[in-house]
């Protein structure tokens, strides 16, 4: 085995890891603060993927431009999510809430197949992204190291806005306690759209990145990452956004590497590999790597 | 200052609240005590708007002579910065939040820069041992170190009434002399309080007047002293045969 | 109405019933008589769930797995030998030589169900609401990675096609009536009482001596044969089996019918499941007229968040008629 699979493997291992991460970020937030599993969460992706391919083909806007109407896109539809179907539950059974997430997602799903069709597209990027980038004898393009640098870049925004401003800091006393926090003079339902808001609008870039790194999508293209994603949440301790973060990165790398290194006969079977530790970790290691929450969930 | 009229709360198929009545004038400080399951802790929670009531209302004047508020269609923020500030019970500090963080999240809704850090000093200075634990964590602070921080927290508001659910719980004798003399402290400088305690004892001696709660509803009322004289309130809630 | 003429109105129920099953064998066209066994399955599906779900509580997404146990087992033992050469042909020798008939099949294709939910169940029940539903749908990608996967077993993707259809309005009507019986029996037997106390409030269950841990996995297993054996009908109703039709989709769409007719009672799932289905089977033709494909699954999923809005509890609560409930009280084991 050469130095330069490796390394391939490696820049894979973080190039799916950067897109869980976003994903899974958007997850805890959520969970974190609501505790509601978002099912729709992973649709958000397909929604960021189709409207950067929009922008792109028929408006031909510069990348930066594209980049920011996908946080806004995504953004944009958490927030009509989070107003159209969770607020009006709230205060109803955890279980209640994640029956209706499976519901927008069906929805958000189906919407996708009736307006776009079911039918795969190609993703166009400009060329320079798609052009290889040597880095130590591996096959790499220059896409992958702008999805995990920016991955990285608005991973550790998103954790300087939690940490420093006031509407983070309004978020962690929410996500710790609610009726407190509101008690505090802090209006919940505007922290909670904050968070579906800011997770959505990660997830929209990611599908941006999903785009550019496998080339086609279609209207079912979040269900697997958004369900992985939110395995990446689990390992990581759900409601802890370091803990997704790394949660996200682990998840690509050993999914890449369980590709990569195992016999080529296993392959076919990274999903069950992936929710087979899913399972594992909700059995034994219920809050995860980071989770502090003493909840019951067992 | 605030009035409660009529006030009827429903949770679930449960009756909690019966049409409980009750004041608190301007500067007073005024006790509800009751025994477990009485509605206390409701009471507190209508008044701060984390329950709406079924019927009643809670008539709240934050200036003298000046205009009445219906607090009981305000959202809690509304409340709070009408000058409301309630200290919940079991203190509920954010634990996972520094102490520092925790006196800002007390004054969230307030944008003078100057102000906040004043009064960020003033309750170093009530509190000398927040200011040496700024940074750490709240939730690594005692039970006591907690209900200081509770307290400071809630006066970042700069309360024109203060709630304080059930101050002394779980706290050493020695504490909550220390508490209850603050509270009072507060009160001589302007703050109105009303508060709810389980040590009757303690609430009695402190407030100017006080309320008995029953199932729901006020069944007796009168000026500190002469509850605690009262043979029924010695009995039922003093612990000693009348 | 004294017991005995409840039972004999149960029983003329029943009958009448199955006469309207011959009315419509020997009336209804293909087309509107599989449409017919659609809604019985889809029946099936939504009170073998509410079982696991309604009674107990239990939220799971994982029935389509324990249906495509149930389906594929079903098959393969029905298959003949023949045609199981050409298709599988590694396939061990006596499973290759099986060749049995439609009933012990579909028992066998339960039964599989039944087992496979006493290997998952014992570790997953632990957990619970949400987590437990994510951790049943994990099973289902699971179980269908394995039948893409399991060439020689079930192969892949490509899936059996070509079945014997076997199925018939008859036998999805006789596994509906089992059903239903068996889930009302259930829920008016003391352990269905106490599983729907373990619903409520499990501390307090287990405090009155209720073993909640074999109530779940009771629960769990009762709407896994039943989800096996609807695995078998379905096969054998659409001639093929493929690893794609027990997908997420399938697990929602039986979600949606137990939660509008209401979690925990039967009558409410039946009637839901007849509705609902019936609905989305009147819907395809406009879907396709109108190439809006999916309208079904939006209208569904849109009806689905009213009702949890609205009406959280669905249709019927936990409540069954009066009548089926004087029925069934103190006459099962």
């Amino acid at each position: 085995m050469s130095g330069g699979y490796l390394t391939d493997l490696l820049v894979g291992g973080l190039t799916l890891g950067s897109m869980y991460a976003l994903v899974a970020i958007g997850f805890s937030m959520i969970y974190g603060i609501i505790r509601l599993i978002n099912f729709a969460h992973g649709d958000i992706v397909m929604i960021g993927a189709f409207v950067t391919l929009g922008l792109v083909q028929a408006l031909d806007l510069p990348l930066p431009l594209v980049a920011l109407a996908t946080l806004a896109a995504g953004g944009g539809m958490g927030l009509i999510i989070e107003r159209a179907a969770f607020r009006p539950m709230r205060g109803a059974p955890q279980v209640t809430g994640f029956i209706a997430s499976l519901a927008v997602s069906i929805m958000l799903q189906n919407l996708g197949v009736l307006i776009l069709t079911a039918q795969p597209r190609n993703f166009v990027c400009p060329d320079w992204l798609s052009a290889p980038a040597r880095l130590l004898g591996a096959n790499i393009r220059v896409i992958d190291l702008a999805i995990v640098a920016s991955a990285l870049g608005l991973a550790s925004g998103l954790m300087l806005v939690i940490k420093k401003t006031r509407l983070g800091m309004a978020m962690r006393a929410t996500a710790e306690n609610l009726d407190t926090a509101r008690l505090m003079g802090i209006d919940v339902n505007r922290t909670i759209m904050a968070a579906f808001v800011m997770g959505s609008a990660l997830a929209g870039v990611a599908g941006f990145m999903w785009g550019g790194k496998f080339g086609q999508i279609d209207p079912l293209l979040g269900y697997v990452p958004g369900l992985k994603s939110f395995v990446a949440a689990v390992i990581g301790g759900v409601g802890s956004v370091p803990g997704a973060i790394l949660g996200g990165y682990l998840l690509g790398m050993s999914e890449v590497l369980f590709v990569g290194l195992l016999p080529p006969v296993y392959a076919p079977y990274r999903d069950a590999f992936v929710f087979g530790t899913l399972i594992l970790i909700l059995l034994v290691l219920p809050n995860g790597l980071f989770g502090t929450s003493t909840e019951e969930r067992a | 200052m605030l009035r409660l009229e009529d006030i009827h709360v429903h949770r679930g198929r449960t009756h909690v609240l019966k049409g409980l009545t009750l004041a608190v004038g301007r500067g007073e400080i005024v006790a509800l005590i009751g025994a477990n399951g009485a509605g206390k802790t409701t009471t507190l929670r209508t008044v701060s708007g984390l329950i709406r009531p079924t019927s009643g209302a809670v008539v709240y004047q934050p200036e003298p002579g000046g205009p009445q508020v219906d607090l009981s269609r305000l959202a809690p923020e509304k409340i709070v910065a009408a000058g409301i500030s309630h200290c919940p019970e079991g203190r509920q500090v954010f634990s996972s939040l520094s102490v520092r963080e925790n006196l800002l999240v007390g004054g969230y809704l307030r944008r003078d820069k100057e102000g906040i850090s004043r009064d960020l000093e003033r309750s170093f200075e009530l509190f000398p041992i927040l200011r040496e634990r700024g940074h750490q964590a709240a939730g690594s602070l005692s039970g006591g170190e907690q209900m200081m921080l509770a307290i400071a927290r809630a006066l970042m508001n700069r309360p024109k009434l203060l709630i304080l659910d059930e101050p002394s719980l779980g706290l050493a004798p020695l504490i909550v002399a220390r508490i209850f003399a603050l509270i009072a402290e507060l009160n001589a400088a302007g703050t109105t309080v009303f508060l709810v305690e389980q040590n009757a004892v303690m609430a009695l001696g402190l407030a100017h007047r006080a309320y008995v709660l029953e199932l729901g509803a006020i069944v007796l009322s009168g000026t500190g002293r002469e509850l605690a004289e009262n043979p029924e309130v010695r009995r039922a809630y003093l612990g000693s045969a009348a | 109405m004294s017991r005995t003429t409840l039972r004999l109105a149960a029983l003329c129920t029943v009958a009448a019933g199955a006469g309207l099953v011959a009315l419509a064998q020997a009336f209804c066209g293909d087309y509107y008589l599989s449409i017919l066994d659609f809604v019985g399955i889809a029946a099936v599906l939504a009170v073998s769930l509410n079982v696991t779900n309604g009674f107990t509580g239990l939220f799971s997404l994982g029935h389509p797995a324990f249906m495509a146990i149930g389906g594929y087992v079903t098959a393969l033992l029905v298959l003949p030998p023949g045609r199981k050469e050409m298709f599988l042909p590694d396939l061990p020798a006596w499973l290759a030589s099986a060749e049995w008939s439609f009933a012990p099949a579909l028992a066998a294709g339960g039964l599989a169900a039944v087992l496979a939910a006493c290997l998952v169940g014992l570790p997953v029940l632990r957990l619970k609401g949400h987590y437990l539903a994510v951790a049943t749908m994990g099973f289902l990608i699971i179980v269908q990675v394995l039948i893409v996967n399991l060439d020689w077993l079930t192969r892949g993707p490509l899936g059996l096609n070509g079945l014997a259809p076997l199925t018939d309005l008859w036998w999805v009507y006789a596994v509906l009536v089992v059903t239903l019986y068996v889930a009302y029996a259930l829920k008016f037997s003391s352990l269905g009482r106490a599983m729907l106390a373990v619903r409520e409030d499990e501390l307090a269950a287990r405090c009155l001596g209720i073993p909640a841990a074999r109530a779940r996995i009771l629960a769990l297993a009762v709407g896994a044969f039943f989800a096996g054996v609807s695995g078998g009908l379905w096969a054998h109703l659409i001639t093929a089996i493929t690893p794609g039709s027990f997908s997420l989709l399938m697990a929602f769409t039986i979600v949606a019918m137990v939660v509008i007719g209401g979690s925990g009672s039967v009558t409410g799932s039946l009637l839901a499941a007849v509705g609902i289905s019936l609905f989305t089977e009147a819907l395809k033709p406009v879907e396709e007229s109108l190439e809006l494909y999916g309208l079904a699954e939006i209208v569904m999923a849109l009806g689905l968040i009213v009702c949890l809005v609205l009406r959280p509890r669905g249709l019927f609560g936990s409540e069954e008629p009066r009548l089926l409930a004087r029925l069934f009280e103190n006459s099962a084991p």
